[in-house]
């Protein structure tokens, strides 16, 4: 059992696939701006790369070697379609703000990363419970970046306002940087930071010393 | 793991085997799920025209609210008359405008609103008490910075003063030009007349700055958006498009003289 729950709790921290891996940050990018869109966009993928991995797994040993990859597409963007579906159905306003990107965590790179490196490897259960593990470490991400560009980008949190803004008669005047996907790569960058400063072993090693500076400064 | 996967007849056969698997369960939830994707569009829609149009209908069952408050009427927009050549309930403007069988190809000069191609025929939603009509609701799109704005404008019954503007769908930057939906900014609009008195050409739109509510003509204007000129021209050019003879005013001019 220790060994499923090392599979789950790793990628969170120790092995983030955002932070370390550095798979799926295009989409951490895009549906960051606010904490509903993370939470939504966490489970889906969680749902997409548990049952991927599942499904990948139950039929691993019959997958001819020379179109694995394919057949591993096929199951992910038949997952991705039915969570769409699914999300149009029943939260309808979520799915109309993540639009695109629900449909483009068929390109996420965590879920055929891990299709592809553990799954094709391993049991059904225990690809199944890593599966689990990767979305939870990219939906900590998310929500690390969420919380920070809601929470200063438009001074609320889950939509329920903290910081009362300016524009609707508070004191806090919004950072309209926040709301733009670029703030969240400084934010993710933050995050790899302080992830590193605490487990020094995923700091990695310098590929070269810099030589010191022998010439003067020209004339 | 054998190697024995990779032959010919294996190939194929775990192929087609996937491939039939995953289309049913795809097919399965996509038909499953159908109506109730369909029922929340349609919530979507008839909340945003009552929103449009004023009506609270906070905790209350919207469909029922809008078939009780609401008349939809097609627009056959070239005569500004009621037709019948559509289905009131299922026609879908915006699907409409990419058919060429019923749309038309604007030309440039008159296309201020950047839709290239407009649909024949348009729903008006009314709002009528005791025989007279109270507001209009008139669907409104146009061309912003990014993207598409959706919306809907509705008039009081003299048919020159605004009730109030909302979009519905648009991707416009968020805090400057996705201002448009600051319920601040958009209270700017009601009591605001789109024509000039004894004019058919609109005259509402948005202006740079702060509205002098002394000056002449501030009743045709709405507050620019700070830091979203380009979005401001569109809400401007989508305002004055669809309010022109392009537009609803024959419409408009036929429901004053009660010739619909």
């Amino acid at each position: 059992m220790s060994a499923s729950k090392e599979v789950l709790l790793t990628p969170v921290a120790k092995n983030n696939p955002i932070a370390l891996q550095i798979l799926g940050v295009c989409s951490a990018l895009a549906v960051t701006s606010n904490l509903n869109t993370a939470l939504v966009m966490t489970l889906a993928v969680i749902a997409v790369t548990a049952f991927s991995n599942l499904f990948v797994s139950v039929i691993r040993n019959h997958i001819p070697s020379n179109i694995r990859i394919i057949c591993q597409m096929t199951i992910i963007a038949s997952l991705v379609i039915v969570v769409d579906q699914i999300l149009k159905a029943y939260a309808y306003d979520v799915s109309k703000q993540l639009s695109v990107f629900v449909g483009l965590i068929i390109t996420n790179c965590i879920v055929m990363g891990r299709a592809e490196a553990f799954a094709m490897q391993n049991p059904p259960g225990i690809s199944f419970m890593d599966g689990i593990g990767n979305g939870l470490g990219y939906g900590a991400v998310l929500m690390f970046v969420g919380f920070f560009r809601e929470l200063f980008g438009a001074g609320s949190l889950f939509g329920i306002e903290i910081l009362p803004l300016v524009t609707n008669g508070g004191w806090y005047q919004a950072n309209g940087m926040m709301l733009l996907p670029p703030s969240a790569f400084f934010l993710i960058g933050a995050f790899i930071w302080i992830l590193r400063t605490w487990d020094k072993s995923q700091v990695e090693k310098p590929e070269f010393e810099l030589a010191k500076n022998t010439k003067k400064e020209a004339v | 793991m054998s190697a024995n996967n990779d032959t010919i007849g294996k190939t194929i056969t775990v192929t087609v085997l996937l491939c039939v698997i995953c289309s049913v369960v795809v097919s399965a939830a996509a038909v499953l799920l159908k109506p109730i994707q369909v029922a929340n569009k349609e919530l979507d829609r008839k909340s945003n025209i009552l929103a449009a149009a004023n009506i609270d209908y906070a905790g209350q069952d919207v469909i029922e609210l809008f078939d009780e408050r609401i008349k939809t009427k097609i627009v056959d927009l070239e005569t500004g008359k009621y037709t019948d050549a559509v289905n009131a309930a299922t026609y879908d403007a915006n699907k409409a405008s990419k058919d060429p069988a019923l749309s038309v190809k604007l030309d440039r000069s008159a296309d201020i609103a950047s839709i290239k191609r407009q649909a024949k025929y348009m729903p008006v939603y009314l709002v009528e008490k005791d025989g007279q009509i109270e507001k209009v609701v008139l669907p409104v799109h146009g061309y912003g910075l990014w993207s598409t704005l959706y919306g809907f404008l509705a008039l009081e019954g003299d048919l020159n003063t605004v009730v109030g503007l909302g979009f519905y769908a648009h991707a416009e930057t968020p805090g400057l030009g996705g201002e448009v939906d600051n319920p601040k900014w958009k209270a700017l609009w009601p009591g605001k007349k789109v024509y000039p008195e004894g004019s058919v050409e609109p005259e509402l739109g948005l202006i740079k700055g702060a509205v002098n509510p002394s000056a002449p003509g501030a009743e045709h204007q709405i507050d620019g958006l700070a830091g979203a000129t380009l979005t401001s021209n569109g809400v401007t050019n989508l305002v004055k498009f669809w309010m022109g003879k392009n537009g609803y005013a024959t419409f408009l001019a036929n429901l004053k003289a009660g010739e619909v």
